[in-house]
């Protein structure tokens, strides 16, 4: 056998994120991932927030006005839904790590279901918040 | 860290328009990924326009019409043309499948894809590239020097303590119903490069499809090296870099679930473990 001809330039790679398909299941992953770092922020939050509280009335006063206005409650709605969302996924995870839900339609349903629950579950939960006020 | 985007000498650039064939009536247009080691070019993405009216309906035909009456020069791996050889696995309209099972018609209209992150060419065109995120040799030819060497890597035979029969090794139907799903696995490597994961750790990350042959083998009821084979997989790459993304069961030309043999393993892990 002839030895193999190697390339005269080094090997291109081949387009990988430039060109795949988005997939429901792919889409909600990296979801899961942005969701998950964001989550430090959201922390961060809520490590502001009881600071503010033990620091006394003017720091909470300061912070609970903050969280009060209408960016402040952007901020924290875009959180409950990416806590919501991270929830979600890691209870898909959880469901997958015994072995099932794999089959087309059942990761397809599960993937969905993540985002449109979580959609739901900020909008109930934002909704019973702002009426028991 | 991933590098998403792709190095400078990988970068597409425009290719060529064929001219379209006389006397045609029902064109389809390709895009296909170009790539010659010789030239010391970058890749560029050719258009050729094929005639349906004497073309057979498979991306393989359109391809093998392109080699015989366009473009000779078309570099691509066929050979049984009936799904068994794994050889023409490649990217059509950004989902890994072999060319000889995917219908022109079909490829057009994915089951599984998200609408809003899909995106079409305007012409109606059929975008070819090479199996995604692989060193290419030439045009839709990459290099699987890897992927096999992983395939090796769970030593994909049977290992066993007790001396052999004198005969074959017994097994019943019941144990023999559980490689159903595992044993179809022709070696395409569509699944192992449509994993984000297998692109950005494919050097330490076994991929799906060796791991299916591992599964394959881990409950083989005549194979009696079990533990050592979780011993080998035992590796935050090697089996837990898979974060069931589940491209490779969306992909799969044979319909396996390499996903759910990869849980099956971590399963087992787990399982000796308590």
């Amino acid at each position: 056998m002839a030895p193999t001809a190697r390339p005269t330039t080094a090997q291109p790679l081949s387009p990988h994120l430039q060109i795949y398909r988005w997939t429901w299941t792919m889409a909600m992953s990296v979801a899961h991932r942005i969701t998950g770092t964001a989550l430090y922020g959201g922390t961060a939050l809520v490590a502001i927030w009881l600071v503010a509280l033990a620091s006394g009335p003017a720091a909470y006063g300061w912070v609970a006005g903050f969280f009060g206005s209408f960016v402040g409650k952007l901020i924290l709605f875009a959180y409950t839904w990416i806590l919501l969302h991270h929830m979600l996924g890691g209870i898909r995870h959880f469901v997958w790590d015994a072995g099932i839900g794999f089959d087309k339609t059942q990761r397809l349903g599960l993937a969905r279901l993540t985002l449109i629950a979580s959609a739901a579950l900020t909008v109930i939960v934002w909704a019973v918040g702002l009426l028991a006020r | 860290m991933a590098q998403f985007n792709l190095p400078k000498n990988s970068q597409i650039t425009a290719g060529k328009s064929w001219p379209a064939p006389a006397g045609a009536k029902n064109l389809q247009t390709f895009r296909i990924y170009r790539w010659n080691p010789d030239d010391g070019q970058n890749p560029r993405v050719d258009t050729y326009l094929v005639d349906r009216d004497d073309c057979g309906p498979m991306v393989l035909d359109a391809l093998l019409w392109i080699k015989n009456k366009v473009d000779s020069t078309l570099v691509f791996r066929r050979s049984c043309r009936e799904g068994i050889c794994g050889s023409c696995a490649m990217n059509i309209e950004g989902q890994n499948a072999l060319a000889c099972t995917m219908g022109i018609d079909e490829c057009k209209s994915p089951d599984n894809a998200l609408p809003i992150l899909t995106r079409k060419d305007k012409d109606g065109a059929i975008r070819i590239y090479p199996l995604p995120h692989m060193p290419v040799l030439k045009d839709l030819v990459p290099d699987l020097t890897n992927f096999y060497a992983q395939h090796a890597a769970i030593e994909p035979w049977l290992q066993t303590d007790t001396p052999s029969p004198e005969k074959e090794w017994r097994q019943t139907p019941e144990d023999r119903a559980r490689l159903d799903g595992l044993y179809e696995c022709i070696l395409c490597a569509c699944c192992s490069t449509s994993c984000p994961s297998y692109w950005w750790n494919g050097e330490k990350f076994l991929g799906p499809a060796a791991l299916l042959q591992a599964y394959r083998w881990l409950i083989d009821s005549r194979d009696e090296n079990t533990g050592a084979r979780l011993d080998n997989l035992h590796d935050p790459f090697r089996l837990y870099r898979c974060h069931t993304i589940m491209n490779c069961a969306n992909t799969c030309p044979k319909g396996l679930n390499p996903a759910k043999a990869i849980a099956e393993i971590k399963k087992m892990m787990v399982e000796r473990a308590v």
